[in-house]
Order: C-alpha cells, then structure tokens, then sequence
C-alpha cells in the first residue's frame, strides 16, 4: 500500500523511560528508529511490557521522548517550539483506539460519544453531525445512532470508538490491543472495520496485537522486545524466522508451526505458509506421494 | 439482579412535556414550586391542584409510577403532618389528650402541607425527572449555568463530572455484579447473618470494585487526551438548543398558572388560609 516514498511517522534514536520514583527510571524504549510510510498497515507485536503501548503514546504526543527526534507528517512533534495547539494538531491527525472499550466511552449516547473528538476540535456544529453521521456509516452502527453504550456487545462498542476517532479525520490510527478483550465475532469485526478504514480510506493503520492470525493481515509486522525494535519486515519474512521469534516467547501463526515443525522433522516441505490455505497448497505434494 | 436499578427517575416517553426544552423545563420547575409556595387561599390552592393534575395528564406518566416514586418519602410527609398537627396551636382545641392537644387549625395546616408536598413531588416530576433523562437535564444545566463561567465557576469540569458518572454507572453495576458473582462463587453470603457480617462480606466486593474503578479513570483520562479535550476552551457542540414554539408554549402555559394564582389570591381574599 505505501506508494509514497516520504515516511510519514519517522523515529530517530529515540529513548524513553518511566520515572518510577525519584531518581529511579525504568528505560522503556531504547533506541528506536523506524519509518511508517503513508497507508501502510503495520502490525506490532511483542509480549506483555516489551513497550508497545509505551511507543504508541510517543506518536501522538501522550508521552514525550527523553531523546530523539520523531517526525509526524513533516513537523518535528519533538522540537521545542510545540505550541500547545500543534500537540492537538498532532492527535488529531494520529487517532488512538484502546483496548477496553469500556474506557474510552465518554458520552451516555452513542452519537454523542462520537462527536466529543470534534466538539474538543471546536468544529461547528452543522459539520460535526455530518461527521458523526459519515462515521456511524463507515463502522456500520447508524442504526444504533442513540442507543446507550452499555446497551451494545464489545465488538460494537469497540466500533463506537473508532467512529470516534474517524469523525476527527485522522491520517493514522493506533489501535493497541483492541481486539484482545473481544470474543471472536467481535474481533471479526473490528478487524473487519480496520482493514477497510486501511484499504478504502487510505488510513495508515499501526495495530499492536497478540494475535497471529491478525498480524499476517498487515503489509509489515514489527517486533518489538525489551523495548527495542527486534524485527520488521513483510509477515511473510518475519514469521519465516520461526526460531528467532520463539527465542524471545512470541508464537507464530499456527499453520506456520505446523510447517515449521514438518520441516524439522525432516519433511520436504518446499514453502513457509502464513494462511491456511497456503499451507493445504503447500501440504499437498506430501499427501500425492 | 442489579441491572433492573434504573437510573433516576427518568420514564422515556414522547408526550409534550418529555419533548420540551431541558433548560425551559428546569426554570419552569422553579416557577412551578414558586407557585405552590405563594397559593394562599382555597381557590388558588384548588387552581394549583387542577394544574398539577393537567402536568400529570399531559406528561402521560402512569399515576402507578409517580405514587410509587411517592413511596420513599412517604414517612417524611408522615412526620411533617404529625409535626403540624400537634404544634400548630389554636384557640379551642379539637380534643385533648393529656399534655397533647390537636387543634383544627393544626390539621388543617398538616392537610395543606401534605397537599403541597404531593403537588410538589408530582409536578416537579412530572415536568422535570420522570420526563428529563439525567443526560439531557445535566446539559440544560450546563447552558443554563453557562454564564456563570466567566466567574471561574467550574460549570463545564461539573457536566463533564455528572456526565462521566452517569456514563459508568451501569457499567460499575455490571461489574459489581461479576464480582459478586464470583465472590459468591467463592462461598460468600451476602443475605444472611448479622448486618455487621454482611457489611464485611461486601468488603472483597468494594475493594477489586475499587481498584477497577481507579484503572477505568486512569485509562479514561488518556483516551480523553487523545481525542484532544483539554476542558471547556474552544469546545462546541453537536447539538445546540433552541427554543422552538412547543417550549414557548410551555413557557406561556407555566405564565398563565403564575399569573393565576396571584389574581386568586389577591380576588379571592375572603377565603384565605
Ligand atoms: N505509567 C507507567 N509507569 C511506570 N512504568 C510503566 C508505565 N507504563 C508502562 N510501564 C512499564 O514500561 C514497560 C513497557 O510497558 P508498555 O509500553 O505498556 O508495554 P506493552 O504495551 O508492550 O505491554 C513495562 O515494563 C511497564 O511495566
Ligand atoms: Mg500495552
């Protein structure tokens, strides 16, 4: 999908750590350099505290770097001269989805919800219902337009708040870990919602996931671990390393096991598969024998 | 079990009264208490009455629900009428009874209070918390109250408190809920024993409620930043207010009802209570 050679998010040596007390820190990042190009969809994976979460709050400006530099859409969002409107600037245009979707709910009807991104941005209120409207039509709830949030299922919550975000117009979103709390419909869907928000409106998409399966959706996985940029690549070139991922406790997706394990038990299996059905086509051969 | 808690009083509905401005509806409340207040004589009094009764009838808000939001506080209008009763003193007592003697003035000024609570708490329910969702009421005090910001008072901070609150209400029964289940699971009673004992099988439930709630803050907080709210500056918002002809009905029916209870009170002097 990146057809621009310009990176759109650029890091640069950038370090980050965690005052846990006075004089005591807790280095989360350490020197992470990365380009994210314009309408790619980036998976981002590692196990729990390897600093995922920590990186996303970087790029829109939640936390700011103890050092480097990270560039947004051409503006250095780590030079000094960051008025306080240019910090709204920059989480305007880089939206974030959570992963409860309990907690980023803030209004007691759903069409409300979604317009508190725009009414912060103090758009008018005649463009801020076509908005609300635009975006409960993208994530497929207009008919739950005014309904209470505690009243809807996990998955349609989770797309209440990326309505939320679309309705501020970003270029990129975050989504950190927003599948994770949801049963397996609701996780089709969101996923469903994403990859058309990637592929059909040119959204950037960074998705921090646990699960496999979602990260061979994306042109690129990055592994993050102990708070450094392990691997980056195509999902194809990353899970082909199976015994690099497994040394840092990540598994891969299982039908890529299946091969993985073949091949060491010395089968002649001629290909590395991420989907199921790569992984019949490439089974095949065997079964004809 | 807890999720049939509703929240207020609010009974959704679409009758003329429900569909009436928020801030038009707050300020007609007041006018309405005002009223009730000044009614000094018999047929000012029946007029307020009559007039509650049309609040009741336009609201159409079953009678059932409004007696039996009248239920809590029935000991209230209880105490007050005893109070009335045997304090107000007269010139010839009714009956005596060693030291308590009830006076007909004492009764009539406890049936005329128990009147007056009753029209209160059915109108103002009527005009304001069965037909009101505590969303809606919340922001017309918002705007009604917006003035008061340019004197640093923090109306915005306190909507977005009340609304913040009503958002998680449900949300923190439902896991109250959970826990309870699970705690029940674990072998806790929560309906039997000594009141001392219950309130300490409550304690595994408030704490994990607690620390969950703290986290749901926490996590708010940054969701909130991230949608680029920073208080009251610059904010707009989706729906604005505008009085449309129904709440300057309103406001013209609210007119007549004032305006009546002072010509019944100065024309009709001779039946003063
Ligand atoms: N608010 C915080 N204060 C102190 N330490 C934190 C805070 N948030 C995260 N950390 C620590 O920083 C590291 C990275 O955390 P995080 O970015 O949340 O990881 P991930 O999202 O990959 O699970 C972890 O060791 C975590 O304990
Ligand atoms: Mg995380």
């Amino acid at each position: 999908m990146n057809d621009n050679t310009t990176p759109y998010i650029t890091l640069r040596n950038v370090n980050f750590s965690y005052e846990l007390e006075e004089g005591v820190k807790l280095s989360a990042l350490k020197n992470i350099n990365l380009d994210i190009y314009k309408g790619e969809f980036v998976a981002v994976l590692g196990h729990n505290g390897s600093g995922k979460s920590t990186l996303a709050k970087l790029l829109n400006m939640i936390l700011t770097p103890d050092s480097g530099t990270i560039i947004v859409d051409g503006k250095d969002i780590t030079s000094k001269d960051m008025t306080e409107d240019d910090v709204f600037d920059v989480r305007r245009h880089v939206g974030m989805v959570f992963q409860n979707p309990d907690n980023q709910l803030v209004a007691t009807i759903v069409e409300e919800d979604i317009a508190f991104g725009c009414e912060n941005l103090g758009i008018p209120p005649k463009e801020i219902r076509q908005r609300v409207d635009d975006a409960l039509k993208t994530v497929g709830m207009t008919e739950f337009a005014r309904h209470e949030p505690h009243q809807l299922s996990g998955g349609q919550k989770q797309r209440i708040a990326i309505a939320g975000i679309i309705a501020m117009l970003p270029d990129t979103i975050i989504f950190d870990e927003s599948t994770a709390m949801l049963d397996p419909a609701g996780r089709d869907e969101v996923m469903k919602t994403i990859s058309s928000l990637n592929r059909d409106r040119g959204i950037t998409v960074l998705h921090i996931t646990h699960n496999m399966s979602e990260a061979i959706e994306a042109d690129r996985v990055i592994v993050i671990n102990d708070g450094e940029v392990y691997m980056d690549g195509t999902p194809a070139e990353v899970f082909s390393q199976v015994e690099k991922l497994k040394s840092v406790g990540l598994d891969v997706p299982q039908v890529t096991e299946l091969i993985w394990r073949l091949k060491k038990l010395g089968c002649p299996v001629s290909a590395d598969a991420l989907s199921p059905e790569a992984a019949a086509e490439a089974l095949l051969p065997l079964l004809k024998v | 079990m807890l999720k049939e808690i509703t929240l207020g009083q609010f009974f959704p509905g679409s009758s003329p009264l429900h569909k009436t401005d928020p801030r038009a509806k707050i300020i007609l409340t007041l006018i309405y208490i005002v009223g009730i207040f000044t009614a000094k004589n018999v047929f000012a009094f029946l007029f307020v009455i009559l007039f509650t009764l049309f609040l009741v009838a336009i609201s159409k808000i079953p009678l059932k629900i409004i007696l039996k939001g009248m239920k809590p506080i029935i000991y209230v209008i209880a105490f007050t009428a005893v109070i009335n009763i045997f304090w107000t003193k007269g010139e010839t007592p009714l009956f005596e009874f060693g030291i308590i003697r009830v006076y007909p003035e004492g009764l009539k000024f406890a049936g005329l209070m128990i009147i007056r609570i009753i029209a209160l708490l059915a109108g103002t329910g009527v005009v304001l918390t069965y037909t009101t969702s505590p969303i809606a009421l919340t922001d017309g005090l918002e705007r009604l109250l917006a003035p008061l910001k340019k004197l640093k008072m923090p109306v915005h901070e306190f909507s977005m408190m009340m609304t913040i609150a009503l958002r998680f209400i449900p949300t923190l029964i439902e896991e109250t809920d959970k826990i309870m289940s699970a705690q029940k699971a674990r072998g806790a009673d929560f309906s039997q024993g000594s009141l001392i004992n219950r309130a300490k099988a409550l304690i595994p439930v408030m704490i994990p409620l607690f620390v969950s709630a703290f986290r749901r803050a926490d996590d708010l907080a940054v969701a909130m930043e991230c949608r680029c709210y920073r208080g009251d500056i610059g904010r707009t918002r989706m729906t604005e207010l505008h009085m449309k002809p129904l709440d300057w009905l309103m406001v013209l029916v609210f007119m007549i009802f004032i305006a009546g209870i002072i010509l019944l009170n100065i024309f009709a002097p001779g039946f003063s209570i």
